[in-house]
């Protein structure tokens, strides 16, 4: 509705004292049209030429420079074939689908332990979200110096007489990935928390009130009727915490740079350093193109739901 | 009579705010209460507290002779109707009817039979299987009323139902809830700063101010007799007119004076003695005002039309009399143009006379 | 008038109490419903927050003290256990002399590179994210949604996709590895939450104050600058705080896009602390985690509730 009353009045305006000749279509608005140039490059040129011309690359044999010289699906083939890349794969499940679970209940718990009316609520936030504001690189040192076998966690249990506990996640290859998940979980479950409860205090306060009325106790208020109303809460959240999965990167590079081996690897950095250190460009881009594929598969029913059954405007 | 509930000297208070102060009210068993007030008056405050809401910083609160004050709202046998429904969204409306019952394991045959009649009652039969996003505004209302009916409870609360629809819809269910309340004749307590909702719905009405009762009475006295200067310019719209001024003699009679003009005081029932001299505010309302001097035995006046605010069925004037505006009804057949000169008087047996200090009815 | 009339208004009703009721008003319950401050809720409600808080706050604890220990105590033992004897050399150590390569100059490098990146990136990502999100909510053009939608679908797009492209256009323009290059980066991937932002910030502004202003003459940038700048003040700082920490905390921008002597902290810290060369001074490499986390620290802990805000804008759609 807006635009179709500020375009008329585009018109209007612009018309009122010139003569009656209607002005170029694509001289109208010119200020807007030109202040917006920078967000059109990014979008289309960016966004959208960028990642299609990734698309298009990873068909090809590119090693140290871009080439198109195109190998249909050899660059696919290839990188399923790579051990790596399926150990990256692996990874990425398992920290995504635990990381998932795991920041959704954390979070929501901590959403609805904050909203009993607990006094010292501001001290508890600023506690549980202070590690978001962190980068992912302090949260993988500090968190690779916690789980140091010989002087953290593990040393220390063994010092107080448990000569024989095993919790060395950093060097373990296969625990590996619960280590960097642990520290995962503390720099971003503060977030899901803040999302959780600002989804909790937008719940009409008249819904506790009729389900106290009804005598249902809280922890069937929560599960039959809070949770389902947050539904679209939980969805939003889910996306975000879902693409900002799929980019982790800067935590394995400073908790383990990938180790033991190539045990904690994950597709981002499997992409960054085939394009940025192996010189395969080629190889670089088809595993990129399929991190895209991943975060389309996650984003677009997402965005068919929030946006595909009303209009924009 | 007995009553249903009795309010016990109950305060309440949030820190250094009192909301409730020192409040005593007894409701009847199957009476209609209704609790009228402007926002932050305390009314739904009260209400609250007696659903088991709200906890009372002291009194107590007893529903059907029992003290229910530190009882838990499923147990106090009350039902609750919110002004924005808080309907379950996710749940259909036969749930939304039967989850408080299931909850408390009441037998499914019980349950199905009192959803039932709730229906019945409500004629919300077609509508069992939707949600609540599916239903219009005054479905989802009645279906809020349903869930207090299956609760077979003695006291429905209402808290503002009406407030969230439009006009229209309004006037409708607020003839349902009449109607509801003559056929269940539950005892039921309802909150609401219309007016208009509280003169027709009510049985008796408490006017609220600052956390206090100002008036408990049935709507005609409420409206015929305020109690206080506050009462009588809440109620009625346009407001009472009001006439600063001071009681005098003349002829051994009381009469009223104001710039020099004199209205004689007969007719009007008094509480007190009327004293001379005494400063006083005289209330009439607009349909009160008789124009042309058709009302024997009184004085009759000259006024001067100001603006002339013609309603249909009726005709609103507004007048410059003696130094004051004053507002009068007539019937919509009667046309003043401005400026016109009319000649007025006062019924002073529903005038009401209130002292200027205290404020209070004399 | 006190409530002489709420004492009297009753006294109808009142005749009417029953005996029933008049003994409980002198013995049955009354006013609040009395409480245990260690009632079982409570006790599982501020323990489990509690515990909670302390996982929290561990790591934090244990930067510090291992920051504050010397490296034989650190050697010695346990790292929960508070210094002995506390030093700040580590500290000194880690901003001037900490090794990356050959550089021995410490993090002091790092941080003033990321000082020289962080301030233009903000500047320029804002300003231009300002103007995109406001021609979005008050100037609208035929595709101006279109583009939008894109930008904001883009905002999902993992880096890694996009970022071989913007090194081909960045040397293409011949400011690839230099300070200008970085700052565009900025610009672009800070773009989609900015623009969001002031987008729906210029929405929620009245129309109608837009509209007065075109009625009175003012222009595209005339009623940017006099009437929506000075209004949207909040929300500026809401994206400063955002751009802040997002651009102190950056690492793979700053390790593509910038050669080493222009590394910025993220990248110099991650260098130190896990180059293979040499004997590992965990209370170094602590400190130097610290001085890195310590601006975005700082900024948390000054903007509270904007912080909050900041991130619930950039987490909730518009």
């Amino acid at each position: 509705m807006p635009v179709a009353a500020v375009a008329f009045e585009e018109d209007f305006l612009m018309t009122g004292h010139a003569p009656a000749k209607r002005p170029n279509q694509l001289f109208r608005n010119l200020n807007s049209k030109i202040a917006s140039i920078p967000m059109i490059l990014v979008a289309v040129g960016i966004f959208l030429g960028g990642s299609l011309w990734t698309v298009v690359y990873s068909f090809t044999n590119s090693k140290l420079l871009p080439r198109a010289t195109f190998v249909g699906f050899d660059q696919y083939e290839r990188l399923w074939a790579s051990s790596r890349w399926i150990i990256s794969i692996q990874n990425l499940a398992i920290y995504g689908i635990l990381s998932l679970i795991f920041s959704l209940v954390i979070g929501f718990v901590l959403a609805a332990l904050m909203d009993q009316k607990i006094r010292f609520e501001n001290t508890f936030r600023t506690i549980f979200l202070y590690p978001f504001a962190l980068s992912f690189i302090v949260t993988g040192l500090v968190w690779q110096w916690i789980l140091n076998p010989e002087f953290g966690v593990q040393g220390i249990v063994r010092s107080l007489g448990w000569t024989s506990f095993q919790f060395d996640p950093l060097y373990d290859a296969s625990i590996v990935i619960y280590g960097i998940l642990i520290a995962g979980l503390w720099q971003g479950t503060g977030l899901v928390m803040c999302l959780m409860l600002a989804g909790l205090r937008g719940i009409d306060e008249d819904i506790w009130k009729a389900a106290r009325v009804d005598g249902i106790p809280m922890w069937k208020t929560y599960i039959f009727i809070v949770i389902p109303m947050m539904r679209p809460v939980f969805i939003t959240t889910l996306v975000i915490i879902a693409s900002g999965i799929v980019k982790v990167y800067d935590l394995v590079v400073a908790q383990t740079s990938g180790g033991p081996g190539n045990a904690s690897e994950v597709p981002a950095k499997y992409v960054y350093d085939y394009m940025f250190q192996a010189q395969n460009l080629g190889q670089g881009f088809a595993a990129s193109t399929m991190m895209l594929l991943t975060v389309a598969i996650i984003v677009i029913p997402w965005a068919y739901l929030e946006f595909g059954g009303k209009k924009r405007g | 009579m007995n009553n249903s509930v009795s309010i016990r000297d109950l305060s309440l208070s949030f820190g250094a705010v009192n909301v409730l102060e020192n409040l005593n009210l007894d409701i009847r068993d199957g009476e209609f209460l209704v609790l009228l007030g402007s926002s932050g008056c305390g009314k739904s405050t009260l209400l609250n507290c007696i659903a088991g809401l709200l906890e009372p910083t002291d009194g107590q609160i007893f529903i059907k002779e029992r003290n229910v004050t530190w009882e838990e709202p499923k147990d106090r046998g009350i039902g609750m109707v919110f002004q924005s429904y808080a309907l379950y969204p996710q749940m259909t409306v036969e749930k939304n009817l039967s989850f408080g019952l299931r909850v408390a394991k009441v037998p499914k045959e019980d349950i199905n039979r009192r959803i039932a009649r709730a229906a019945d009652i409500l004629q919300i039969q077609p509508l069992l299987n939707r949600k609540p996003a599916e239903l219009s505004g005054g479905q989802r209302q009645r279906v809020a009323i349903g869930r207090a009916l299956v609760r077979d409870v003695d006291v429905f609360l209402f808290d503002e139902p009406l407030s969230n629809l439009d006009a229209k819809l309004r006037s409708e269910l607020r003839v349902e809830i009449k109607r509801l309340h003559h056929s269940l004749k539950n005892t039921m307590i309802y909150v609401t700063h219309d007016q208009i909702e509280a003169l027709t719905l009510a049985d008796r009405i408490a006017i609220m101010k600052s956390g206090v009762i100002q008036q408990l009475d049935d709507p005609m006295t409420i409206y015929n007799r305020p109690r206080n200067l506050f009462v009588a310019s809440f109620i009625g719209s346009p407001s009472m007119n009001f006439l600063r001024g001071e009681l005098a003699e003349e002829g051994g009679r009381p009469v009223f004076r104001t710039h020099g003009v004199t209205f004689s005081l007969d007719g009007y029932e008094t509480a007190g003695p009327l004293n001379a001299g005494r400063k006083v505010v005289l209330g009439v309302r607009p349909e009160h005002v008789r124009v042309d001097g058709h009302l024997s035995g009184g004085e009759v006046h000259d006024a001067v039309v100001d603006i002339e605010e013609p309603m249909g069925a009726d005709n609103l004037l507004w007048l410059k009399h003696a130094g004051h505006t004053m507002s009068v009804r007539i019937g919509g057949a009667k046309r003043f143009s401005p400026g016109s000169k009319l000649r007025l008087s006062f019924d002073m047996s529903v005038a009401s006379v209130f002292d200027a200090e205290t404020e209070e009815r004399i | 008038m006190a409530n002489i009339s709420s004492l009297n208004a009753p006294v109808t009703g009142l005749d009417a109490v029953s005996d029933r009721i008049a003994d409980q008003v002198a013995t049955g319950p009354r006013g609040r419903k009395p409480k245990r401050v260690m009632s079982a809720r409570n006790i599982m409600l501020y323990g489990t927050l509690a515990v909670a808080a302390l996982y929290y706050l561990l790591p934090l604890y244990v930067m510090v003290v291992t920051s504050l220990k010397g490296m034989p105590e650190v050697r010695m033992g346990n790292i929960f256990s508070p210094p002995m004897e506390i030093t700040f050399e580590p500290w000194v150590k880690a901003w001037a002399q900490a090794c990356t390569g050959l550089n021995c100059d410490g993090l002091s490098r790092g941080f003033w590179n990321s000082v020289r990146i962080l301030i233009p990136s903000v500047v320029v990502s804002i300003a231009v994210a300002s103007v995109s999100g406001y021609a979005l909510a008050n100037w609208r053009f035929k595709g101006s949604e279109l583009f939008f939608s894109i930008l904001i679908i883009g905002a999902f797009i993992p880096y890694q996709v996009m970022i071989y492209p913007v090194v081909i256009a960045l040397r293409e323009l011949g400011v690839y590895g230099t300070l200008t290059g970085l700052v565009i980066v900025h610009t672009i991937f800070g773009m989609p939450i900015l623009t969001l932002l002031f987008r729906n910030y210029f929405t929620s502004l009245p129309v109608e104050l837009f509209k007065a202003a075109r009625i009175d003459g003012a222009g595209f940038w005339q009623i940017y600058f006099r009437i929506m700048l000075p209004m949207a003040l909040p929300i500026f700082v809401v994206a400063m705080i955002l751009q802040v920490t997002g651009i102190w905390n950056d690492f793979l921008f700053g390790v593509v896009f910038t050669r080493p002597d222009t590394y910025p902290m993220t990248v110099q810290l991650n260098n130190i602390v896990n180059s293979v060369q040499g004997v590992k001074e965990y209370n170094v490499n602590m400190a130097a985690t610290l001085l890195t986390g310590a601006i975005p620290l700082v900024v948390y802990f000054i903007s509270g509730r904007l912080f909050v805000r900041g991130i619930a804008a950039g987490a909730v759609k518009g």
